[in-house]
């Protein structure tokens, strides 16, 4: 942080002011010259917390996305299919033993179990061809795309939300403050933030996972070079199984939480490949904290750009992956 | 980086040996079955009768010149783009913008002949630039990258009512009509079609054996030297972007005149990776390719349905039919349909010369 301070003052003088002005919009009332120009606090507010819970939906998609890209320059096209099947997996687990807390076990076990199928079946046979590897998922992603759908046709499918999970809380967040100078709190739908802090928590704990423990560091001297880490008789083969079926899982319950406070459909699973893809491509192939940043970027772009710009919220989406590649092109997190 | 080049090397050796012999000239002037295809495309008016004409052979053509100008970016400059059905969209798009059509409300209303020179710079310049950004990165990452682009186009033409007039798109597009003759009509379309995809093919064949097509394979087989040589690897790569988008473009005012309308469907993230399965299917090796791989597609997206009910199968399986077709196909071999008969008539020449007492292959 400090290092990034002293090479790039500029920048980061630009950061921070960015940051400050985004923590005053969140917590100070809005003079009411403002709310005339801009609209309504509440709206953005739900706007901001949408974005940032949309976020850790993506976080959740993509960081299984860059964790195989990393280790084992593979692209998953089929990614998306996996989030699909999570949650159609997801679903039925709920539809029939009405838990949803098992749904998400069940999700990420049985994703897991594919994503290792396709590891020990598929790409193990063609390793470091990756071109030849992408193409195979892009042929198994319609593969899956279309099995699904004869599954489960072509209808939307929602998960239910729990009875403990459902209804909105209230933040200590003022939105306003009405005339007789008693303040009104932001009132936001508590499913969506035990899910961003649930996503939260997994990133944590992937991060420790990778910097403190023993497996972690097997991991990130593959991703650095795994020709040296199999020469120094680590079996590399059972490594990349894990990952992939830790990747896949990961899914498994991006495609349960996006069933729960979205819906399942086919067409999904192209939606959140996408999705993965930008936020990987912002955030810096095979990087974490990237993954983590991109989706945070892309979550808060979609939504504020569907609120104040209604017609061309993908167009920002795009133009801030073009800005990066123009300015970065290896991601804004992603080492040289 | 460099594991991506050794791959792109490794699966374009088999191709560049078979095809050296034939560097020189004109490759299949030689090879009377290319005068036979030939012979059959330009006399198919009197065989196949409209349905066969259009919805098969001049689909397969329009399909196949888009998958071209991937096979050419793929091929000879070592670059996966998925957003050519895109390009080839965008230049369809514009042809209805500029041109006549029945949404008097955006379209301009020009003649044919100044709205197709329109469109056709403006895809041009919208897939240089495409490339432009997809060059930064290398292999994989131009998969992503194209694809995203690919989407975002898609996106942007649902949600943009005031030039792409949203999800339902443009419709009653209108076709030529000069010198007495109407354009659209079955057969003259035909070879409309025909002239085209011929044009773009020897274009490709040309250009491949051109300096700038040898310097550009060059580059698809190692950036490095020759940069240390003194070419511009990228810039290269730029003006392989800007050809293939004007053989996509082609092809996109070809598909907007055979429906008459273009609508966000047919740009769909689906049907880009459809074009590449056709490149892929066919072999991206060589120009003729595409082609057959279009031709394969488009008699399985015809068919599939009725072959599969008639087999006592579900009829709407035709995707699945076509994925594990990839599949194999990636799986068993990387150059596609033609590497399977270069394959084998390799191995019957081997036979041939072993029983002769001529030199083996090994």
């Amino acid at each position: 942080m400090t290092r990034f301070i002293e090479r790039h003052p500029a920048w980061a003088l630009i950061v921070i002011i960015a940051v400050a002005v985004a923590l005053w919009l969140i917590f100070a009332v809005w003079p009411p010259g403002l709310e005339e120009a801009v609209g309504r606090k509440r709206v953005f507010l739900n706007a901001v917390f949408n974005g940032i819970t949309l976020g850790g939906l993506y976080f959740l998609v993509a960081s299984g996305f860059t964790l195989i890209f990393g280790l084992m320059r593979n692209v998953n096209l089929a990614h998306g299919s996996l989030y699909l099947f999570g949650g159609y997996v997801g679903y039925a687990i709920s539809a029939s033993t009405g838990s949803w807390v098992l749904s998400f076990i069940v999700a990420f076990v049985l994703t897991a179990l594919v994503g290792v199928l396709l590891q020990v079946l598929v790409f193990r046979r063609m390793e470091g061809q990756d071109l030849r590897q992408t193409m195979v998922t892009i042929g198994l992603s319609i593969v899956f795309a279309d099995l699904m759908l004869w599954a489960c046709g072509g209808d939307f499918y929602q998960i239910q939300t729990p009875n403990w999970l459902i209804g909105p809380i209230e933040l200590p967040l003022l939105t306003a403050v009405k005339s007789s100078g008693e303040p009104v709190y932001l009132r936001y739908p508590l499913v969506r933030l035990v899910i961003f802090l649930a996503s939260v928590a997994i990133g944590i704990a992937m991060w420790l996972a990778l910097n403190r423990t023993r497996i972690g560091m097997i991991i990130r001297a593959g991703v650095d070079d795994r020709d040296i880490l199999a020469a120094t008789g680590v079996r590399i083969q059972v490594v990349f199984v894990l990952v992939f079926a830790l990747g896949a899982g990961l899914a498994g319950i991006a495609g349960v939480v996006g069933g729960t406070f979205q819906s399942l459909s086919p067409g999904e699973d192209i939606r959140f490949l996408l999705a993965s893809l930008v936020v990987v491509i912002v955030g810096g192939m095979g990087s974490i904290p990237g993954a983590a940043l991109g989706a945070l970027i892309i979550g808060l772009a979609e939504q504020l750009g569907s609120v104040y710009i209604p017609t061309y919220a993908i167009v920002v989406t795009f133009l801030i992956m073009v800005l990066v590649l123009a300015l970065r092109p290896q991601g804004l997190l992603a080492r040289r | 980086m460099s594991v991506t080049h050794d791959v792109s090397v490794q699966v374009h050796r088999p191709a560049s040996t078979v095809e050296r012999p034939a560097a020189r000239g004109w490759p299949d002037i030689n090879n009377p079955a290319a005068w036979i295809v030939a012979a059959i495309l330009l006399i198919m008016p009197l065989i196949a009768n409209g349905f066969f004409l259009i919805e098969i052979f001049a689909t397969t053509l329009i399909l196949g010149t888009v998958a071209l100008s991937l096979m050419f970016l793929a091929g000879y400059g070592g670059m996966v783009s998925l957003m050519q059905l895109s390009i080839a969209g965008f230049c369809a798009y514009m042809v209805a913008v500029f041109g006549v059509s029945g949404n008097a409300n955006i379209s301009l209303g020009w003649p044919w002949w100044l709205a197709v020179p329109m469109a056709l710079t403006l895809a041009v310049m919208f897939g240089t630039l495409g490339g432009a950004l997809a060059v930064r990165t290398e292999g994989i990452y131009t998969i992503m990258i194209t694809l995203a682009i690919g989407a975002a186009f898609y996106y942007f033409t649902n949600q943009n009512w005031a030039i792409f007039n949203g999800h339902t798109g443009i419709n009653n597009v209108s076709t030529p009509r000069f010198w007495g003759v109407d354009w659209r009509a079955d057969i003259p379309f035909y070879y409309v079609v025909l002239a085209t995809a011929g044009l773009c093919y020897f274009a490709v064949d040309y250009i491949s054996r051109a300096p700038f097509g040898l310097a550009l394979q060059g580059v698809r087989d190692n950036p490095r030297r020759m940069s240390a040589l003194g070419f511009n690897v990228n810039a290269h790569r730029v003006a392989a972007y800007a050809v293939a988008s004007f053989i996509a473009g082609l092809a996109g005012v070809l598909q907007v005149w055979n429906y008459r309308q273009i609508s966000p469907g047919s740009v769909s993230v689906g049907a880009c990776i459809d074009i590449l399965i056709i490149a892929v299917v066919g072999g991206i090796t060589r120009p003729v390719g595409p082609y057959i791989g279009a031709l394969v597609f488009v008699l399985l997206r015809t068919f599939a349905l009725d072959f599969l009910v008639k087999i006592g199968l579900d009829g709407n399986r035709f995707r699945l039919l076509i994925g594990l077709g990839f599949l194999a196909i990636v799986f068993w071999s990387s150059d596609g349909v033609i590497g399977l008969w270069q394959r084998w008539r390799q191995s019957q020449l081997g036979e041939a010369n072993r029983q002769g007492g001529g030199r083996g292959h090994g």
